[in-house]
């Protein structure tokens, strides 16, 4: 392609990509209860009610609450599972991560349908307990798919070196191991705790209607009419999202992430 | 030092615990929902057990047929678009420098991130009429007045596609930065112009994997559920509408169940010949 054709190309996809958030953005600022673009007078009063009203605060509070647990959650069944796969040639292991892979992979209403008629059976439908369970087995993938690169990148000739010198499992595992699959950690964390933060439909069903999280709230609000506010949740949403992956971006490998979180790349 | 297999009470816990985990909180609601689909109503509770295939001789209704035909159709065609658009920008992705890479990247996934809602809304404020792009329309001269083009098929193609759009290219990447850079340049060589070069060598060397992505991203749009109720009308909602609006408020929990089952068998086929598919490497080689 020629040079020149490229660059019109590359931008007409980023003006696809970032236009609707400019506008959202311009909207946050109108001074009035009124949703225009250019905004009429600036102010950041929706921004004041965001984190000043409770009717915003109570679903934030859930959805940091639901979003922190679970992820820890997700890191705890991803990291020894990526473990045992890495460690032990056992076939059931790798059954296991199939297995773990296989809620991301459906369509989302069949899982939260799944988890609905679950909830209700055992009689924890509505708890929040329902809606950070749900989410910690909804999101076990991401973790345990950058896990399982982390363990990949191992030079096992080095544990081995550690073990010739006498190193057991436990310092292997704390000397060696850990250090080189933290930032595969800290970023299997991150997706699911952003993913977590921002998902409805399962969080809907389990207790859509007692654990009211921000996208839930959103969306009640929605059906009552527009306000600048719900614009100020999503430039808050966009620039947690920038951040948190910008820092993976500046920290870690997302390139090789980004090779490895898609489906063709698991089937082979 | 790779032991074969675990030894030790600890060492077992740890494939013990994920194991139960899943078992109990991913095989077991999905069994219970695989047997809800086969059990009657409860009004005003959630279902009785009593065997009966009702729900499924309920499921084909003309309501279900033509939601079922709608969400098909929309999703290929937003899927169709975003490959379309999607390969050549992920190739040319791939051909960047590293650093910029990364900025693209952190911006593709930032956007896919993005709660379904937030999405939606930001599409519904850009297509309104007080704040939207006819506004730059009628600056520019090419409308009279601002207008509203949200809800509509077309507001609902933007958003589907916004969402989709970063999937596609998550999809493309690992096969395109995996394509051997030697191939286009040889092509150059030989007297091939870019273009020429673009939809000869590389398209056609990567025909199976732009099949999968198809796939991929059309299964990925099936699952679309809170677009179409904000940037569709009635008549665009999807399978994934009627499956909650079943389970939720008409209460219905059996019937929703054989839907999801149903519309399960569906996904769960087109997923498996996306991974033949992207197995299958081109020109024969094994």
């Amino acid at each position: 392609m020629s040079r020149a054709l490229r660059g019109l190309f590359l931008g007409a996809v980023l003006v696809f990509l970032l236009s609707p958030i400019v506008v959202v953005g311009g909207v946050s600022l109108n001074a009035k209860k009124a949703l225009y673009f250019p905004p009429k007078g600036v102010s950041l009063a929706w921004y004041a009610e965001l984190f000043g009203e409770p009717e915003w605060l109570l679903p934030i509070a859930n959805s940091l609450a639901v979003a922190l647990l679970s992820s820890l959650g997700a890191i705890s069944i991803a990291l020894p599972l990526s473990y045992a796969l890495w460690r032990y040639r056992v076939f059931y292991a790798r059954a296991l991560v199939l297995l773990g892979i296989a809620p991301f992979m459906l369509p989302p209403v069949i899982t939260a349908l799944g988890f609905l008629a679950f909830w209700a059976t055992v009689g924890l439908y509505g708890t929040m307990a329902a809606t950070v369970v749900s989410h910690a087995v909804f999101f076990v993938t991401l973790p345990l798919v950058t896990l399982s690169l982390g363990f990949e990148s191992i030079d096992r000739e080095i544990v081995e070196a550690a073990q010739v010198l006498g190193a057991d499992n436990r310092e292997v595992f704390r000397s060696i191991v850990f250090p080189m699959i933290r930032s595969y950690l800290v970023s299997g964390f991150a997706f699911a705790f952003v993913l977590s933060l921002n998902e409805y439909i399962v969080a809907y069903m389990v207790a859509g209607f007692t654990v009211e999280t921000l996208p839930i709230k959103i969306f009640n609000a929605l059906r009552y009419g527009y306000t600048p506010v719900m614009a100020a949740v999503t430039i808050v949403f966009v620039l947690l999202a920038a951040l948190v992956f910008g820092l993976i971006g500046r920290f870690g490998d997302l390139p090789r992430l980004m090779g490895a979180l898609t489906p063709e790349s698991r089937a082979s | 030092m790779i032991a074969e297999r675990p030894q030790g009470a600890l060492a077992r816990l740890t494939l013990l615990y994920p194991a139960a985990v899943l078992l109990v909180f991913f095989v077991i609601p999905f069994g219970i929902m695989l047997a809800v689909s086969f059990f009657r109503r409860e009004p005003g509770g959630f279902y009785l057990v009593e065997f009966s295939l009702a729900n499924y001789g309920n499921l084909f209704t003309a309501l279900f047929g033509r939601v079922l035909a709608f969400s098909l159709l929309i999703s290929a065609f937003c899927a169709l678009l975003c490959v379309a658009a999607g390969f050549p920008f992920t190739y040319l992705l791939t051909r960047m420098p590293r650093r910029r890479q990364v900025v693209w990247l952190v911006i593709l996934v930032s956007v896919l991130s993005l709660s379904a809602v937030i999405v939606a809304f930001a599409w519904s404020i850009m297509l309104s009429q007080t704040a939207g792009v006819s506004n730059l329309f009628v600056r520019l001269g090419l409308l009279d007045r601002p207008q509203s083009w949200s809800p509509g098929f077309w507001a609902l193609t933007c958003g589907m596609c916004y969402v989709a759009f970063p999937y596609t290219v998550l999809v493309l990447y690992p096969p395109l930065a995996r394509l051997d850079p030697h191939l286009p340049e040889a092509a150059r060589t030989l007297g091939a112009s870019p273009l020429v070069t673009f939809f000869t060598v590389i398209v056609g060397s990567l025909r199976s994997a732009i099949v999968a992505a198809l796939v991929m991203v059309f299964a990925f749009n099936l699952g679309t559920y809170l677009i179409p109720q904000i940037l569709g009308k009635p008549q665009h909602w999807t399978l994934s509408v009627l499956i909650t609006d079943e389970a939720i408020y008409r209460s219905n929990l059996p019937l929703a169940a054989a839907m999801a089952v149903f519309f399960m068998g569906v996904s769960l086929a087109l997923v498996g010949m996306a991974m033949l598919g992207g197995r299958r490497r081109p020109g024969g080689a094994a």
